[in-house]
């Protein structure tokens, strides 16, 4: 059997002496897209870093693409990451660059590719996502679901082998909403089959998450298929399809 | 007396904090220098930007300088019958003191405070993460060009603000106080050694060296959005200005017990 693709063993991780993550656990095998779900402040996207090794766990262990990488340094955790991408919830494109800059930019970092197959590879994942003829247009002209469009092209240009999406709806209208949710789904079929999308959004989880986490108090109340989710008795999993749990 | 205690003791841990962590930051850049990519491109673009843009404000400070320093040593040396000697005091003054000091200050607060607010710009809007997350060495990529080009920018910037300092006291010298011109630079070729000129040239790489330093830090630690912002580059103009106060007299100890 193959390893899993992320693999979490009890890690812990506090700030200023609040516990943020208890213990948590969880294992992601490839061609899976899990949906980790909770209300904000419940640790989703601090769970998220610290999986791509963004942050160090206080304790417990973390595996990614077979690497153990908690307590790895800095430096010793960027090839892990080269076969990961990470979508940031506002983005977080580069200010300076053009669009075309921005997904070309780990291109240039790590491949050694000619301009021109540059130029094709960057409009192809471009294209994927939906938008064209923005070259030369810089990231403060861009709407908010455009600019996710962009960060999630730079974040596939390199094919990974896993892509991280934190909370890829926040902030954006149904219409937008709905065409990140489909472009999940549509990358599965080609580019990258295995992912983690953390969200609060129940009918982003539902339209494209193979299995659903609930995160609660810095632990999974319960993990399951989405049938399973819906059908749990578990209280935390029930007040959170009712819009009704609180964190802490 | 409680609220005392607890402002002393969190002043001293924030002060602990931050010399730890400038001194990691130091320690990071020195393991990473030797590893690739070597983006040399990048530390062109610094050059211009710390040295060739900082120029104009280091060499108007030296000029006025050097000629309020005559001005001044003139005036008071006259007492004593010893205007001919204006120029050496000048020189050493320059050399030794204030090239480095004041071009460290002048532009390495004008640097650093740009510094921290770009990287501390970068670091609240996730754009230093989104670095790390695609796999990049963001010291090597942001960090260690900006020290190189100050490694090199800063002995250069005091070079030409020493000459333009000694030529700005010349000025005075000679229009204002008669001093003869010849006099004027032939006592300064006799009294003032090299070494005079190569501790202060020393001076400067370590001041360019600490105020890129801090520099680079408070905008790495750069937390509370556009307002922690704000108060991470005025920190970075103070913090700038009291190093290389502070370090100066320190150097200015070691080098004389090393060469005096």
């Amino acid at each position: 059997m193959a390893a899993p693709i992320v693999e979490v063993n009890e890690v812990w991780k506090a700030f200023d002496d609040k516990p943020v993550l208890r213990g948590i656990s969880l294992s992601l095998e490839r061609g899976i897209t899990l949906a980790v779900m909770g209300g904000s402040g419940s640790g989703k996207t601090v769970l998220l870093r610290t999986i791509d090794g963004l942050i160090a766990p206080d304790a417990g262990e973390v595996w990614l693409l077979g690497t153990r990488i908690d307590g790895l340094r800095e430096e010793q955790l960027l090839p892990v990451r080269r076969r990961a991408g990470y979508v940031f919830q506002y983005a977080a494109l580069f200010d300076s660059m053009t669009v075309f800059e921005n997904v070309a930019f780990p291109l240039r970092e790590h491949r050694r590719l000619s301009e021109g197959e540059i130029t094709d590879r960057v409009h192809h994942f471009l294209r994927l996502v939906g938008l064209s003829d923005i070259d030369e247009v810089l990231p403060g002209q861009l709407s908010g679901g455009m600019r996710k469009r962009v960060g999630i092209a730079r974040a596939l240009v390199v094919e990974p082998e896993v892509v991280f999406f934190d909370e890829p709806t926040a902030g954006l209208d149904p219409t937008n909403a709905r065409l990140v949710a489909e472009l999940i789904n549509e990358l599965k079929k080609g580019v990258c089959d295995t992912s983690i999308v953390v969200t609060h959004d129940i009918e982003l989880a539902d339209g494209v998450a193979d299995r659903m986490a609930i995160l609660y108090q810095g632990r999974f109340a319960e993990v399951g298929t989405p049938a399973e989710i819906h059908r749990s008795s578990n209280r935390v999993v029930r007040d959170f399809l009712a819009g009704e749990l609180r964190e802490g | 007396m409680t609220a005392l205690v607890e402002g002393t003791t969190r002043y001293l841990r924030d002060s602990l904090i931050w010399y730890g962590g400038l001194g990691l930051l130091a320690i990071q850049v020195v393991r990473n220098l030797a590893l690739p990519p070597h983006y040399f491109a990048l530390v062109a673009r610094q050059i211009d930007i710390i040295g060739v843009r900082s120029t104009a404000v280091a060499l108007t400070a030296a000029l006025f300088t050097g000629m309020v320093l005559a001005l001044q040593t003139a005036v008071n040396m006259a007492r004593f019958g010893a205007e001919g000697y204006v120029g050496p005091v000048v020189a050493l003054s320059i050399l030794r003191e204030l090239g480095p000091v004041l071009t460290a200050i002048l532009v390495g607060g004008k640097v650093a405070s740009g510094i921290t607010a770009e990287l501390g710009s970068m670091k609240v809007t996730e754009q230093i993460d989104a670095l790390r997350a695609l796999g990049v060495n963001y010291i090597k990529r942001l960090i260690v060009p900006r020290l190189m080009a100050a490694l090199l920018v800063f002995p250069l910037v005091t070079v030409l603000a020493d000459f333009v300092g000694l030529v700005g006291g010349m000025v005075v010298s000679v229009f204002d106080r008669d001093v003869d011109p010849y006099l004027y630079w032939n006592t300064i070729a006799y009294w003032v050694v090299i070494r005079d000129f190569l501790t202060g040239l020393f001076k400067s790489i370590v001041f360019g060296f600490l105020v890129t330093l801090i520099g680079c830090y408070n905008g790495l630690v750069t937390e509370g959005g556009t307002e922690g912002l704000g108060r991470a580059t005025t920190d970075t103009v103070v913090e700038v200005a009291m190093a290389v106060i502070i370090s100066d007299f320190f150097l200015t100890k070691l080098l004389i017990i090393l060469f005096w």
